[in-house]
């Protein structure tokens, strides 16, 4: 049945949320850390795992591969819906910000990708001096 | 023009997919066609997306752009952040275990460094436009973080309206840029693989910024990427109001 994948998928999410709030009230912060980021650990796992293989495997599966490329058009309506004009009426200020902070994390992809690749330690202490 | 209305804003949803729809059909044929595919399809339909969100943000005066609209009131529904995160956790299906392991440490460091970075630089910035006050410029630095982070900082210390506003502009700046710019500098910054996917994705940390910034680079990729984005909006929350605040506190 191709609603045991949607609700796998739902449930996967709903837990990974609650977990989410849980963490953000335990560590004091308006905000749910990571709920999202913790709800694709919990499908990673049930779609690794035999156990689940009856909610993952034949049609089932399609209801989640259903909902997997109908991200882009979902992404599509979410640009669609951006506060766009605000982000223009802020200035110089917050262009200023908001580039800069842009070009300064895209320079720090290649550095901190070599990370665990040749183990050297010496990203680290540039990344730290940054911060500094 | 009332019959039209009521069907379409009785059906917002299904208007919103048909809508999507069209306008992935054309940014398909625009990329074909235009640029013989070498610019990718959901670029172009993103980027038509920013573009009526910001016609609706101006037309509407609201601030969910082409949502506040209407006939076009489902597009707030489909692209809102409860159908966002359903279909970001849908592509971590078939993920590899493995693939995570080996990107771990280096995704958690991408995280930190990725507030840390962002901060530091968005309140350089507010000081060099002369602000002395460590309110302000913890708010706007918390901006450039995500523009969640910022009014969350900016309301826990007690910073004024006007520049809890411009925190939320940079941070806009930031998202919108992070989803036009990742398709042109992929290349250079090595983007092809799981493991730089994760680091951008904690690195730059804007989910919406992170999740259309890979879907118009690879969409293969944005499982990895989104994976590490989410748990960086909270992570800044955390940081801005207390550590990032006392430390320019201590400084101004």
């Amino acid at each position: 049945m191709i609603v045991y994948g949607v609700a796998l998928l739902s449930v996967c999410l709903v837990l990974g949320m609650l977990f989410g709030e849980v963490l953000g009230v335990v560590l004091n912060v308006e905000a749910n850390v990571g709920g999202v980021g913790i709800a694709m650990l919990f499908l990673v796992f049930a779609s690794n795992s035999d156990k689940f293989k009856a909610l993952t495997e034949g049609v089932s599966g399609t209801g989640i591969k259903f909902w997997s490329a109908m991200y882009i058009p979902i992404v599509v309506a979410m640009a669609a819906r951006q506060n766009v004009a605000a982000a223009t009426e802020g200035g110089l200020l917050a262009l200023s910000a908001g580039v800069a902070a842009v070009i300064v994390s895209f320079a720090l992809v290649p550095v901190l990708s070599n990370i665990g690749k040749g183990d050297s330690p010496a990203p680290d202490t540039s990344e730290e001096q940054e911060a500094g | 023009m009332d019959i039209i209305e009521t069907v379409f804003v009785r059906n917002n949803l299904v208007v919103a997919f048909a809508v999507v729809g069209v306008v992935m059909w054309v940014s398909y044929f625009l990329a074909d066609k235009l640029t013989a595919g070498r610019i990718h399809g959901s670029a172009i339909a993103i980027a038509l997306g920013l573009l009526a969100a910001y016609w609706g943000g101006t037309v509407s005066g609201g601030s969910r752009g082409v949502a506040d609209v209407t006939l076009l009131g489902g597009i707030g529904l489909m692209g809102g952040g409860m159908m966002r995160d359903f279909a970001i956790v849908a592509t971590a299906f078939g993920v590899h275990i493995s693939e995570l392991k080996k990107a771990g440490i280096a995704g958690v460091i991408s995280i930190f460094a990725g507030v840390i970075v962002s901060f530091v630089v968005g309140a350089s910035v507010a000081v060099m436009f002369g602000y002395t006050d460590p309110t302000a410029i913890t708010t706007i630095g918390a901006g450039a973080v995500t523009y969640i982070v910022g009014p969350v900082t900016g309301e826990a210390i007690g910073a004024s309206d006007a520049v809890i506003t411009l925190s939320v502009a940079a941070g806009l700046v930031k998202s919108i840029l992070v989803m036009i710019g990742t398709p042109l500098i992929a290349k250079r910054i090595g983007l092809d693989n799981p493991q730089s996917a994760m680091v951008f994705g904690g690195l730059m940390g804007t989910t919406s910024g992170v999740a259309a910034g890979l879907a118009a680079t690879d969409p293969k990729l944005v499982p990895y990427g989104a994976m590490t984005a989410t748990f960086y909006t909270g992570l800044g929350c955390l940081l801005g109001p207390s550590v990032l605040y006392f430390i320019v506190s201590a400084m101004f």
